[in-house]
């Protein structure tokens, strides 16, 4: 009778996180499917189907600019991000660092910091110090948000292993460098690959540092941010929308993969847990 | 929060005494020595930005140039105005709130995975987690398309015939930022609460149940006050940040759900006034913080009680 009603109680609330999931993904589902509707409005009843909507999207010469300038924005501030969270991570792991809570507080600090003061500050300094805005200035507003993602997704794969192997390493003559290239960078390699997807990630989809700092190079956000001001492209800005959240949910899959590897407790990063 | 207790974890072996103290320190050294990079361009990058950020807000636009006389009438003019006052309120009320819906939502799921997903619990996770790293910008334009006049809603109950005309309610006022909102951030809400759920020692919630307690009195005495430390954090981590969102109420939001961050970005894009918008920033970003350490700090009384 117990374990009954035990049973019954686990199917309500099965039910509640089925609901649950449905509230996070049906609103999404609705930009592809209305990005294959062959009408000019997003509307019910749908009228037919289509893949114009993807090819005007993808004839779009300012879209095209505006991708290359996400991917190279992206693809820098991952790279450089990641870089320093590397080395926060691994010596906030590997040594015992005094005061090690309040610097990954301070580190972590531009997470509860609303993004519009961290873009309009920013803005205030470059003007302060006369450097013109550019895709660099994102670059750097981006480093700011994704240095304390980095340093959580790293600091999680270090700790799970053992020091005893590098020191090892270390006994069985490997300098410094050679234990660090033949041990620990391997055992880190998953943890470094997901972090540089994970912040590219999270600099590609950005938008309001990027619409403060951009000047007149527009990033793909700011690009679709600009297409929303008129109806007549909306259903093309659904199919480039659809075809941003099907790759990004494909990286976050395989970065929660990659970081998983060789981990015998699997679980996904969370940033402020 | 778990991030705090990770650093501190004893080396492997102990060396005792003066020695050791040496070799600790000398640790302590390389772990600084490696980690300043870091700290040093994140610890520049933060603070050099928000001091002048407090600097513009104590000068004075006039005309195309600043005054940099120091003066408070701008905070007069922040706090002062009733339109502007008004704004402050709506904003810390909305996101208040988006906050306990989030959060009361959230709860039943992160206790679904923390206890009763099995072998699946990975997948759950990476299924809550993916809207997390995903696009907000088009997580909220999804609502507008689904709130519009035209839009999904209003289209779908027309086509079905229930309704004859679209519901000009939908879109365009606080509850269309509220619901939007609320989903954007939800992933925000499931994860801490999660760790914390899944923190709790699972030998006591046997004790009780040995010692006669049900599952409501269990929840209540054991699981919900010894996860109060997540749902605090989830409740912070989703306050702060919408109190501050520009995205959602300009998309959503209409003339009625406009704001703080909306008058902000006026102020430096359009009408130029940044010692304004500087000094609305640093008052939104003060009452923020007000709010929420009292927030913190009723809710660890309330927990203490509890307990």
């Amino acid at each position: 009778m117990g374990a009954r009603r035990k049973r019954q109680g686990g199917y309500g609330l099965l039910a509640y996180a089925l609901l649950y999931l449905a509230f996070l993904y049906v609103p999404v589902m609705f930009l592809p499917l209305f990005s294959f509707n062959d009408s000019a409005f997003i509307a019910f009843p749908l009228t037919g189907f289509t893949t114009r909507w993807y090819s005007e999207m993808l004839a779009d010469s300012a879209m095209h600019h505006a991708l290359l300038n996400s991917l190279k924005v992206g693809a820098t501030v991952s790279l450089v991000s990641t870089f320093l969270g590397l080395l926060a991570a691994r010596a906030l792991t590997r040594y015992r660092v005094p005061g090690g809570g309040l610097v990954l507080g301070v580190t972590s600090l531009p997470l509860l910091i609303p993004e519009i003061v961290l873009g309009i500050s920013l803005l205030i300094l470059l003007n302060a110090a006369a450097i013109p805005l550019s895709l660099y200035s994102v670059v750097a507003g981006h480093v700011l948000v994704c240095v304390p993602f980095a340093i959580t997704v790293l600091m999680s794969r270090f700790e799970g292993f053992d020091k005893s192997l590098e020191e090892a390493a270390r006994d069985l003559g490997d300098g410094p460098l050679k234990a660090f290239v033949r041990v620990t960078l391997p055992l880190a390699l998953p943890g470094i690959v997901a972090s540089l997807l994970l912040t590219f990630l999270t600099s590609f989809d950005e938008f309001l540092i990027a619409f403060f700092l951009a000047g007149t190079d527009a990033t793909l956000p700011l690009y679709i941010w600009g297409q929303l001001r008129f109806p007549f492209k909306l259903p093309s800005v659904l199919a480039l929308g659809a075809m941003i959240l099907v790759a990004s949910a494909l990286l976050v899959v395989l970065a929660e993969w990659v970081r998983s590897l060789g981990v015998r407790e699997r679980s996904p990063t969370m940033v402020g847990a | 929060m778990a991030l705090a207790e990770q650093y501190g974890k004893p080396a492997g072996r102990r060396a005792p005494g003066r020695l050791g103290r040496l070799v600790r320190r000398s640790d302590a050294a390389k772990g600084y020595a490696l980690l300043s990079p870091t700290l040093l361009i994140m610890a520049a990058a933060m603070a050099a930005p928000m001091l002048l950020l407090a600097l513009y807000s104590f000068w004075s636009q006039e005309g195309t140039a600043v005054d940099t006389r120091a003066t408070l009438a701008q905070y007069a003019i922040a706090i002062g105005r009733p339109t502007y006052r008004a704004l402050f309120y709506r904003s810390l009320a909305i996101s208040g709130l988006v906050t306990l819906v989030t959060v009361v939502l959230a709860y039943p799921m992160a206790y679904f995975v923390a206890f009763r997903a099995g072998r699946a619990k990975f997948v759950w996770l990476i299924l809550l987690t993916i809207p997390f790293w995903t696009s907000y910008l088009l997580r909220v334009f999804a609502w507008k398309v689904i709130l519009g006049y035209n839009g999904v809603i209003n289209s779908g109950l027309m086509d079905l015939g229930l309704i004859r005309e679209p519901l000009s309610f939908l879109l365009y006022n606080p509850a269309a930022v509220v619901v939007t909102l609320a989903h954007a951030w939800a992933a925000f809400a499931i994860l801490p609460i999660y760790v914390s759920l899944e923190k709790i020692d699972r030998s006591l919630l046997e004790a009780a149940a040995d010692l006669g307690d049900g599952a409501v009195r269990r929840f209540f005495r054991i699981t919900l006050p010894l996860s109060m430390p997540g749902v605090i954090g989830a409740a912070v981590l989703v306050f702060v940040p919408t109190t501050g969102d520009y995205v959602t109420p300009t998309l959503v939001g209409g003339s009625t759900g406009v704001m703080i961050a909306n008058v902000i970005e006026v102020q430096f894009d359009r009408i130029g006034n940044w010692p304004l918008g500087a000094a609305l920033a640093m008052a939104s970003m003060a009452a923020v913080a007000i709010v929420t350490i009292l927030f913190v700090q009723a809710a660890r009384l309330a927990t203490a009680r509890v307990r």
